[in-house]
Formats: structure tokens, sequence, C-alpha cells
């Protein structure tokens, strides 16, 4: 069954186009990631499936549906980079994962036992349990992009949308959602997951789509690691993801890539 | 205490109780989205709402709710489409806003200093038996929609572009907040005034957010801080003659102060207990 396609999607913000030409599908139980360099296009595109984005040339079909007659988005988790910017206003890691419910409760009902028992099931799958009433604030970083994966399991989805949930976590963390992405993977969910670099997601990922200026310049099997990234001790961590330098650990399309 | 066997004394305290309770429970949402100056804005914008009131004759409540509704709807818009403009559009509006107000309410039969004070910073003497009607049933309803979509302006607030992807009514829930924030800043000029109806939003969840771990509780003890705050307003200024607005907002502050120093000194009593702990492993192990 088709989850996701896209065909000859362009899309963009203020006249600066961004994906020129993409086209890709995504089935049921899929678990594709979405590789590129800084600015190559690769968070636009999940960001334009979702709507986030508008396009500007193309189709996207969800779950079978057109995008804009699409509703059912409660089979739709999406987990962003990072928590919104802190408001000052504490929430508990129990109430940021409650909203996950949303998409499925509607927005007015109140919210019953089946939804508390999710929220604790979503908070046991990533580890987090003893913290659902702690301030998310009091969170590590790694802690926070739990919590935000929480909140999209939640809502017991059948698609996980992710964008870039290694960036700036420690490796804990990444163990505990790698974790929680594979019982999701092993229960037949479909994943589309944008990443800096495989990691420990590796054992995961089945089919990998480089995104490279606008376009699609690969498409299968995950690409090896080159250079230091494929050093067997290689730990790369990114405290301070969006301080990386262009250019260092990027998925730019080689001799075999771009052959394709 | 005999002066609350007065009728006006005792509007203008039921008034302020109201206005206490939902001031608060919506202010924690325009808070939350860093949006605290909004509700001083929508004040000015409403003042021309008043000022045409008074000017045709008719109830200057009701035309205040009308203005600031459009003119919180109009920085909705605004805001929807995050241009960098739209700062400058807002203080375009907020000006033209106050500047039409005290110009219609100088035009108006009723004008005088003394009458756009009333409106600016409150007065007890002013609350009518129709304007508390106005006021409550107002304030019920700005309570009830806080509360009962609690969870979805949380999520709204909390991460816009989730909500979105959740399928929440975006757009509808945005209005939402823009209408009630102009509903609430009209229904609260009589009491604390429109250039203070603000504070009384933000004070209540910045003194609360001080000691409180959640997002409900905060919500919770805001409202109670808003609701002692504007009583205890109300009755010191009626006793002390002193302008029931800054009364109310001052002793909101007041509270502020000791919750900051309270949770300060919380923190830091945590901070002594717990152990040096290091949350991430260690990135080396050292053999001896």
């Amino acid at each position: 069954m088709s989850v996701v396609e896209v065909s000859h999607l362009a899309a963009g913000y203020d006249g600066r186009e961004i994906l020129r030409d993409v086209s890709l599908s995504v089935t049921a139980g899929d678990v594709v990631a979405v590789l590129g360099a800084n600015g190559s296009g690769k968070s636009t595109l999940i960001r334009t499936i979702l709507g986030l984005v508008p396009s500007r040339r193309g189709e996207i079909t969800l779950f079978g549906t057109p995008h804009k007659r699409f509703r059912q988005w409660q089979r739709i988790g999406y987990v962003p980079q990072r928590l919104g910017a802190g408001s000052g206003v504490p929430a508990t890691v129990g109430e940021v994962v409650a909203s996950g419910r949303l998409a499925r409760r509607g927005i007015f009902r109140f919210p019953g036992a089946a939804d508390r028992d999710a929220v604790r099931e979503a908070l046991t799958a990533v580890g987090l349990l003893d913290r659902i009433g702690d301030p998310v604030a009091t969170l590590s970083g790694g802690q926070q992009q739990r919590t935000l994966i929480a909140r999209a399991l939640a809502g017991r989805p059948d698609l996980l949308v992710l964008d870039e949930p290694n960036a700036g976590v420690d490796a804990a963390s990444q163990e505990a959602f790698a974790a929680a992405l594979t019982r999701f993977a092993g229960e037949g969910g479909t994943i589309l997951v944008v990443l800096h670099e495989l990691g420990p997601l590796r054992q995961l990922i089945g089919r990998a789509v480089v995104v490279h200026d606008g376009r699609i310049a690969y498409e299968g099997t995950p690409p090896e690691p080159a250079g230091h990234h494929a050093e067997p001790d290689h730990e790369h961590l990114h405290p301070h993801a969006e301080e990386i330098q262009a250019g260092i650990c990027e998925w730019a399309p080689t001799e075999q890539t771009k052959a394709y | 205490m005999e002066l609350l066997s007065l009728p006006f004394m005792q509007r203008a305290l039921a008034a302020a109780l109201i206005i206490g309770l939902a001031a608060p429970a919506l202010g924690i949402y325009l808070v939350q989205r860093r949006l605290s100056l909004i509700g001083d804005g929508i004040g000015h914008v409403a003042l021309t709402g008043v000022g045409l009131g008074l000017l045709t004759g008719n109830s200057p409540v009701f035309s205040a709710v009308l203005v600031a509704t459009v003119g919180a709807v109009g920085v909705e818009l605004i805001r929807e489409r995050g241009r960098t403009s739209g700062d400058l559009a807002l203080a375009m509006l907020f000006y033209g806003g106050i500047a039409g107000g005290v110009l219609l309410v100088g035009l108006s039969e009723d004008s005088g200093s003394n009458s756009l004070m009333q409106y600016l910073f409150g007065s007890l003497l002013t609350t009518s038996p129709a304007d508390l009607m106005v006021i409550g049933g107002l304030g019920a309803a700005v309570l009830i929609a806080m509360l009962v979509f609690r969870p979805a302006l949380f999520a709204l607030c909390n991460d816009e572009e989730y909500a979105r992807v959740s399928g929440l009514p975006v757009r509808t829930l945005n209005i939402l907040l823009a209408v009630t924030t102009a509903v609430t800043v009209t229904i609260a000029m009589r009491t604390v005034g429109l250039l203070l109806v603000s504070a009384l939003m933000v004070v209540p969840v910045a003194a609360a957010q001080q000691v409180t771990r959640g997002f409900v509780s905060t919500m919770l003890a805001a409202m109670a801080i808003g609701l002692g705050a504007a009583g205890a307003g109300v009755l010191v200024s009626a006793e002390a003659d002193t302008a029931p607005g800054a009364t109310t907002v001052l002793l909101a502050l007041t509270v502020f102060v000791v919750t900051a120093i309270a949770g300060s000194v919380r923190h830091r009593l945590r901070r002594h207990k717990a152990h040096p702990v290091a949350s991430e492993p260690p990135d080396v192990v050292l053999h001896a």
C-alpha cells in the first residue's frame, strides 16, 4: 500500500526554489532515510510532504489521498528537529506528549483513560516514563528529542516522519530512540527520516534517498560512510548541530551515485 | 468593609473577580506564545471603540468589543504572514488606535479628561448593572473557551507546526485567541483600565511560573493569583482611595516578587542537595 507518493515535486520559500523535481514512493513498512548536504532540500522535502511548505508543482499523495483532500492526520506522527523555542511557561513531559493525542481525539473531547495510557506507553518506549512529571526544560537535548518522539508515538501513527532526530543528541538518547524506532518498524510502521548521517539507525534503514541540489541524486541501499566516517570507532555526535560547517560530513554524491 | 454594602462597590468587586479569573486563563497562552504585549496593543485599539461609542451615544463597552475584535483579528492576520514588516504594522495599528480614541473621546459630549482617565486606568464607580451583565457573560465565555480548548491551545502555542501537522484547525484557534484577547481587554477596561489590562493577563502567569512545574498547574495558580490580586485591589483601593487598576497590578507584581524569591531559593536548595552527577556517560574511562 502506498503511504507517501511524491511525483515531480517542486517547492521552496520566498521565491527561492529548493526542490526542483523530486519523485519518491514510500510503501507501508518501508524505512526510508533522506540524506543530503545542508541546504540540499532534504528537510524541505519532508516539510512539503507534511504541508508545512507549499508545493509549487507536482503531486503529493498520502495514504492514497491527494494532499489537499487528506484529513487523516492521526495516521502521521511528526517529529520536528527540536522543541519549539522555550516559552518560559513550564510544561511537563507528560503534557507535551499528550499533545500527540489531539489528532486522534479531536479538539472537542476531553482526554480520557485511553489517552493517558497511550502517553505512558509512548514514554515507556523512549525510556522516559520516570520523567513524566518533570518540566521539559530540565531535560537534556537528547531527552527532549525523545519526548518529541514519544509525542508522535502517542498518537499511534502508521507513518513516522522525523527531521534529523540525531542532531545534537547524546549517545544514550540515540540508542534509546533507535530502539523505539526499531520497535515501531517491527510492528509494521512506516518511517521517513531525514538524517545527517545514519549513526545508530543504520541497521534499521531499508532504503536511502540522497537529495542533492533539489533533486534525488541517489536511491537505493544506504551508502557506506566515507573518510573519517568510516572509522569503526567514529562517534559522530553534534552537540551543536547548527554550527556544523557545511562540507564536513555531507552526503555529497560520489562517483557511484553520480552514475545513477 | 461597610463599603461592600454599597451596590456600586459590589458590582466593581464582582467585575474585578471575573476579570481576575479570566485574564490569566487567556494570558498564559499569550505568554507561552511570546505575545505578552499583545493585550496592551489591543487595549490601545479598543480606545478607538470607546471613543466611537461615546460619540455615537452607544455603549462604549459594546463598541470597544467590536473595534478591539477587528483589531485583534487584523493583528493575527499580520502575524500569520510572518513578514518582518509585521512589527511596524502592529506599531501603526496600536498608535492609530490610541490616537483615534483620544480624538473621538474628546469630540464626544461626555468629554473631559475624567472620562478618558476612567477608561485608561479603570474606575470603581463606572460599572453599571448592565455592564456587569456584559462582563459576567463575556468573562464566563472566555473562561470556558480557555479551559475547554486547553489541550488544543496548548499544542498550538507550544509548537504551531506540530499542531498543523496534527490537523488541528490552526487558523480558527488563532482567531479564537485573538477574539478572546479583544473581549478580555474590553471587559477589563472598566476595572483596571485599558493601559493596565495586559498586566492582569501576564503578571499572574509570570508569578505562577516561578514556582510551578507544569502548564496546568501554572494556569490554575495564575488564575488564583489573578483572582486574589483583582479582589484585593478593589478592596484596598476603596479603603485607601487609590486607583483600582494600579493597586491591582502592584499587588500582582508583589506576588511575582515573592514567588520569584521563593522559586530561586528552592532552586538553590535543590542544586545544593543534588549530587553532581554527569547526566551523560563519560567520553573516556581511565583505568588505574
